[in-house]
């Protein structure tokens, strides 16, 4: 922490973890969005013969019915990064308004806001998407996205908490409120600053947890109803004999991309504490 | 050790009451209207038999009083165990079919959560700061746990199941067996049980193995490691303590984890087909049985509260410091 930003990526770049991690979340970026442009199939539509292993004219081959695998695949991929970007977000922000006002303010608020996140902590998240997505006939990326960004923040919230209640009373911050400095002031000046790698963290790991929510929600029939998604892409694999069939090539891309990007984003995740918490660099 | 688990116990009732308040307001809240699918999949022919169907549903699922009424007459309903009746299933009452699956859910969530905890602790104590184990068990953790599970459930089916030919995929028991005490019917039980169970073991146990290795490195930094190796204690003994430090945060993740562990399990069920009651739910949904997706809700939050309340008896026995009136790390 506290790191100059020449020294944090000399770090950064030095570090093993975070440079295979990084790389590969820009593959598949870069993937989403040059993909759509790769192939000359829309993702749903009926192109060829069904059910055709990859070739080169198909490069992940097509479903039972005759679609394109590789061109539902990079949709899916573009719809899997915005589920991540904004459930990550909307999670990651209420995590850090709920835990942050908990650990700063402190006692009866705290109580109350812990209560609070601690009972919203044990219902699980699936089960109530499940029952709200269950009633809306019509569902779209950006609902599903809200939903499980409204759904994720508890467990941030908690950790956020506990982080600033131990920042709230290190020496500098409390020398910063003898001085007479506003509250605003110290939150964004002194506690902040410290605080941002730790957010950075929490951030990755709610992107993460937004991209497998979503892959279960698409898998189990509740994903979007107007697009495809890597999820989805699953479901429809399971639903029509993609197993007995055995066509292989349609539900081995789907789970080896989301695989591959949260895995990634893990990893990217542990380089990053290394970089930040020189305690924990490799000897 | 009452004070602590106390204030446990006000936060599962504060959660109970706050599961069963959302599952009855979230159908009230929705856009669309419930009873509108019901009817038109009846296909009324003209405007009165639309009349008649929508007064018929309205007082059978007693729609017809005001709502706080309705928010009392559900609770009672839920105390008395009546979660009306399906109509995916017509006329069987919702609580017996869930009665009907919570033992496969049991039978293979219970061994899944506990060896693979058991497991994966073990090896990521094992690996930890051992240069050759930590390279091949933490890279093989990390694509585990980020593994979706109905991803892995899918590959094994495949590959276990289709190309290999060793184990059936869909089921808990041949179509051409009947529950019943036999040596023949627990073989065939068991096989079938084993894809569903391997695929939760595995997701499951990247997690933990990783989790356990991040506690001991940070253990062994700890004070207490630094003093017994400056006093020249063997490192097994080191590892030892470390160990049984690290060990508490993962009973707390353990709590933790429930959620995506539910969640897992409901994929993993509609992979292979397994009649528990996370296959049970989305069959509900796709039917849009509504009184049997709100009574798998319940039955869901009722185990995770118990679950819950498990881990914390755990916890109670293995750290001293609740029982003292220290609360400890977990409040």
């Amino acid at each position: 922490m506290g790191l100059k930003r020449s020294e944090f990526l000399f770090f950064a770049w030095r570090n093993r973890k975070l440079r295979i991690g990084v790389s590969i979340v820009i593959f598949f970026v870069i993937l989403a969005i040059v993909g759509p442009f790769l192939t000359k199939y829309p993702p749903n539509e009926y192109v060829e013969a069904a059910a055709f292993p990859p070739s080169k004219e198909h490069w992940f081959g097509t479903t039972i019915f005759g679609q394109d695998v590789f061109s539902q695949f990079v949709h899916g991929l573009k719809a899997t990064f915005v589920v991540g970007l904004i459930g990550g977000t909307i999670g990651t922000f209420l995590g850090i308004l709920i835990g942050f006002t908990a650990g700063y303010r402190g006692g009866m608020v705290d109580e109350v806001l812990n209560m609070v996140t601690n009972i919203v902590l044990i219902i699980p998240t699936l089960a109530v998407l499940i029952i709200i997505a269950a009633y809306l006939t019509v569902r779209g990326i950006l609902t599903e996205s809200v939903l499980i960004g409204l759904t994720a923040w508890p467990w941030a919230a908690r950790a956020i908490r506990a982080q600033t209640f131990s920042l709230r009373v290190r020496d500098y911050v409390d020398l910063a409120r003898m001085s007479g400095v506003g509250s605003m002031k110290i939150i964004f000046g002194e506690i902040a600053p410290n605080m941002m790698s730790y957010l950075l963290l929490v951030y990755i790991l709610q992107f993460g947890g937004a991209v497998l929510n979503a892959a279960a929600l698409d898998f189990i029939g509740l994903g979007p109803t107007n697009t495809i998604s890597l999820g989805l892409m699953m479901n429809y694999a399971l639903l029509w004999a993609a197993l007995p069939l055995g066509i292989w090539w349609w539900f081995v891309p789907p789970g080896l991309a989301i695989t591959a990007i949260v895995g990634a984003l893990y990893v990217t995740n542990v380089g990053l504490d290394e970089v930040f918490n020189p305690k924990l660099r490799e000897m | 050790m009452s004070r602590y688990l106390g204030r446990k116990l006000l936060i599962y009732l504060l959660t109970f009451f706050l599961a069963v308040t959302i599952d009855w307001l979230i159908p009230r809240l929705m856009p669309g209207d419930p009873i509108n699918v019901m009817i038109s999949r009846l296909g009324p022919r003209n405007p009165q038999e639309v009349q008649l169907l929508r007064e018929y549903y309205l007082k059978i699922f007693a729609l017809d009083v005001p709502m706080w009424q309705q928010y009392i007459n559900f609770w009672k309903s839920v105390f008395r165990g009546d979660l009306g009746r399906s109509t995916l299933f017509f006329p069987r009452p919702v609580l017996d079919i869930i009665k009907a699956s919570v033992p496969y859910d049991i039978l293979l969530l219970l061994p899944a959560i506990l060896l693979s905890w058991f497991a994966g602790n073990n090896f990521g104590a094992l690996a930890a700061r051992r240069r050759w184990l930590d390279n091949t068990v933490l890279p093989l953790g990390y694509i585990l746990t980020a593994t979706p599970y109905m991803w892995l459930a899918l590959l094994l089916a495949w590959a276990l199941g289709i190309v290999a030919g060793i184990f059936p995929i869909a089921g808990a028991y041949s179509f051409d067996l009947r529950p019943h005490l036999s040596w023949r019917f627990i073989q065939d039980l068991l096989l079938h049980w084993f894809l569903p169970f391997l695929s939760l073991f595995m997701v499951m146990f990247g997690g933990w193995a990783i989790g356990m290795r991040n506690m001991i490195i940070y253990e062994l930094e700890a004070d207490y490691s630094r003093y017994l190796e400056a006093l020249g204690a063997p490192q097994g003994l080191i590892r030892r303590y470390a160990f049984r430090n690290a060990l508490l945060p993962q009973i707390t993740g353990l709590a933790l984890q429930l959620g995506t562990i539910v969640a897992g399990a409901v994929a993993t069920e509609v992979v292979f087909a397994y009649p528990g009651i996370g296959n049970l739910i989305v069959q509900a949904i796709q039917n849009q049985d509504y009184f049997l997706i709100q009574g798998c809700f319940l039955f869901i939050i009722l185990g995770v509260l118990l679950a819950n309340l498990l881990i914390d008896i755990a916890y109670v026995i293995v750290d001293p410091r609740t029982r003292l009136g220290m609360t400890g790390e977990a409040a």
